[in-house]
C-alpha cells in the first residue's frame, strides 16, 4: 500500500491524467506549454512567477519542476528566494487584510 | 582547492568503474532504455562519422584550477602530458589528411611545456584554424603566461573559455574561489589585445549548467550574457556556447554523492532529441589522448572507450579507413542529445 499522498516519482507522470480524458488534457497541455512560452514576459520571469505560485498554492510537484526550471534558466537563489517570500507576503497579507473584517464587525457589535 | 579523484584514489578514478556505473544502474533493470536502444528507435542502428574536421588533441590533465564539475579530473596533481614525440605525430597527421581545426585541450594546454612549439609548428603545416580551450586564469597563474595574449593573437588562435556564468558567486561554486574575478581580469587583458573586439581575434566563452539540470536557450544565455558583462565589467565577447555537464569523473562523482543520478539520467533521456544526432560531434570529431590514444570524443577519452578501428593509436595513424568505423556510445551520450544538443561548439540542434 502506498505509504504516502505525494511521491515525487509522479510528476513524470503528469502526462498521464490524458488516460482518463484525453481530450481535456490535450487541451491543457497546448494551453499550458503556450504559456510559458516567451512573450511580453520572459521564459526566466515565467518561471520564477511560476515557483511563486507553487509556494502559495503549496504543490509540491510544481516546486520541484520549477525550482529546476528556474536555476536552468539563470535566476539565482536569491531571487528565488525572494519571490518565495513575495508568495508568502501575499498568503500572509490575504490573511491579515480580513483583520479589517474582524474589526469593522467587532466595532459594530461593541458599545 | 579540492583533490582530483585520482589524488583521492576515489573509486570512479577508474574509467571502467565510470563505465560501469553508466552501464548498469537504472539501465539494466530496463528503467530506461540505453542509449543504443534509443537511437534505435529512430532507425539508427549505430552512429558512424561523416568527414574528420576537427582533430582535437588533449595536450595533458595538467590544471591551475580543479572544477567541481570536470570531467577530466584535471588538476595540478595531474602529471599525464602529451610529449613532443606525439605532437610530432599528430602535425604529420594533420599535414597528411588536411584537417580543418586543431583543437587543443586539457587540462590547461598552455601548461604543456611543448604547447607553443606545438602551436608554431602547426600553424606552419598550414592549419586553417587552431582553438585554444583557455581557462583564462591561466594568463594571471605564472609570469611566465603572461604573454599568452600576444602568442595566441600573434598566431591568429580562435579561443574558447568556460565561464559558467556571469555572477562572481556561481562561477566561484564551480570553479574555485576567486576565479571569476581572475577570468574577468584575464578577459579584459584579452579585449585590449583584441579579442572579441577586432575582426578576426575571436574569443568564445563556455556556458555550463551550475548543477544537475540541463542548460538553457543558448541564444538567450548569450543575450545575457553580453549585457551583464558588457555593463558590469566592460568585457566583449563573441559567442556563447552551451554545454550540459556530461555524467563523467567530478560531475559523475558528485551525481552519486547527491542521490541526483538517476533522476539526472532521466532528465537527459527524456530530453533525447533526434534532430542532434547528425550534428553532434563525434560525427566530424577525433580526440586524441595525451598519451597518443585515438577516441571519437573528449567524452570517451575520458571514459577511456578508444575507437572501435584496429588501429586505436596515433602512430598507425589511416586517416581513410578511421572514417568507415562505428562509433562508440553508451549512455553518457545523451548528454549530448539532449534538448538542442550539445558539443565542444555549443548547441548542435
Amino acid at each position: 500500500m502506498q505509504k504516502t499522498y505525494y511521491d515525487p516519482a509522479d510528476l513524470k507522470k503528469f502526462g498521464d491524467v490524458a488516460e482518463f480524458g484525453p481530450e481535456l488534457a490535450d487541451k491543457f497541455f497546448d494551453w499550458y506549454n503556450e504559456v510559458f512560452k516567451e512573450g511580453a514576459l520572459t521564459a526566466r520571469e515565467k518561471s520564477l512567477i511560476a515557483l511563486a505560485v507553487a509556494h502559495a498554492v503549496q504543490c509540491p510537484y510544481c516546486i520541484d519542476a520549477y525550482t529546476s526550471s528556474s536555476l536552468q534558466k539563470g535566476v539565482t537563489e536569491a531571487q528565488m528566494m525572494e519571490a518565495v517570500h513575495v508568495a508568502s507576503a501575499i498568503r500572509g497579507g490575504a490573511s491579515l487584510v480580513h483583520g479589517v473584517q474582524m474589526m469593522n464587525k467587532a466595532k459594530k457589535l461593541s458599545m | 582547492m579540492i583533490k582530483t579523484l585520482q589524488a583521492e584514489h576515489h573509486l570512479l578514478s577508474a574509467t571502467e568503474e565510470q563505465v560501469k556505473l553508466l552501464e548498469n544502474s537504472i539501465f539494466a533493470s530496463g528503467e530506461l532504455p540505453t542509449f543504443k536502444e534509443t537511437i534505435g528507435k529512430w532507425g539508427q542502428s549505430e552512429l558512424r562519422p561523416d568527414k574528420v574536421d576537427i582533430f582535437q588533441v588533449n595536450l595533458g590533465y595538467m590544471c591551475n584550477q580543479t572544477c567541481k564539475h570536470c570531467h577530466v579530473d584535471a588538476g595540478p596533481d595531474r602529471k599525464e602530458i602529451m610529449s613532443r614525440e606525439t605532437m610530432q605525430i599528430c602535425l604529420k597527421i594533420l599535414k597528411e589528411n588536411k584537417y580543418h581545426t586543431l583543437d587543443l585541450t586539457g587540462g590547461a594546454p598552455e601548461m604543456n611545456p611543448d604547447f607553443r612549439w606545438f602551436v608554431t609548428e602547426a600553424k606552419l603545416a598550414g592549419v586553417q584554424e587552431i582553438i585554444v580551450r583557455s581557462n583564462l586564469t591561466i594568463i594571471l597563474a605564472n609570469p611566465k603566461f603572461r604573454d599568452l595574449p600576444q602568442f595566441f593573437k600573434d598566431h591568429g588562435i580562435r579561443l574558447v573559455s568556460s565561464l559558467p556564468f556571469y555572477l562572481p558567486e556561481k562561477t566561484d561554486r564551480q570553479r574555485g574561489a576567486g576565479v571569476f574575478k581572475k577570468s574577468i581580469e584575464a578577459l579584459q587583458i584579452l579585449n585590449a589585445a583584441g579579442y572579441g573586439r577586432e575582426n578576426g581575434l575571436i574569443i568564445d566563452l563556455v556556458y555550463n549548467p551550475g548543477g544537475a539540470f540541463l542548460p538553457a536557450d543558448q541564444e538567450g544565455l548569450e543575450r545575457d550574457f553580453k549585457k551583464e558583462l558588457k555593463n558590469q565589467y566592460d568585457v566583449d565577447f563573441n559567442n556563447l556556447l552551451a554545454i550540459t555537464n556530461l555524467p563523467i569523473s567530478r560531475f559523475l562523482d558528485f551525481l552519486v554523492r547527491t542521490d541526483n543520478f538517476e533522476d539526472y539520467m532521466d532528465t537527459l533521456v527524456r530530453a533525447f532529441n533526434p534532430a542532434t544526432l547528425t550534428g553532434i560531434m563525434c560525427k566530424n570529431t577525433l580526440s586524441i589522448g595525451w598519451d597518443g590514444y585515438i577516441y571519437d570524443c573528449d567524452f570517451n577519452q575520458m571514459l577511456g572507450l578508444k575507437v572501435n578501428h584496429p588501429v586505436s593509436h596515433i602512430r598507425d595513424f589511416d586517416g581513410e579507413t578511421i572514417n568507415r568505423r562505428e562509433i562508440v556510445v553508451n549512455q553518457h551520450c545523451y548528454g549530448c542529445t539532449a534538448g538542442a544538443g550539445s558539443s565542444c561548439q555549443g548547441t548542435v540542434a
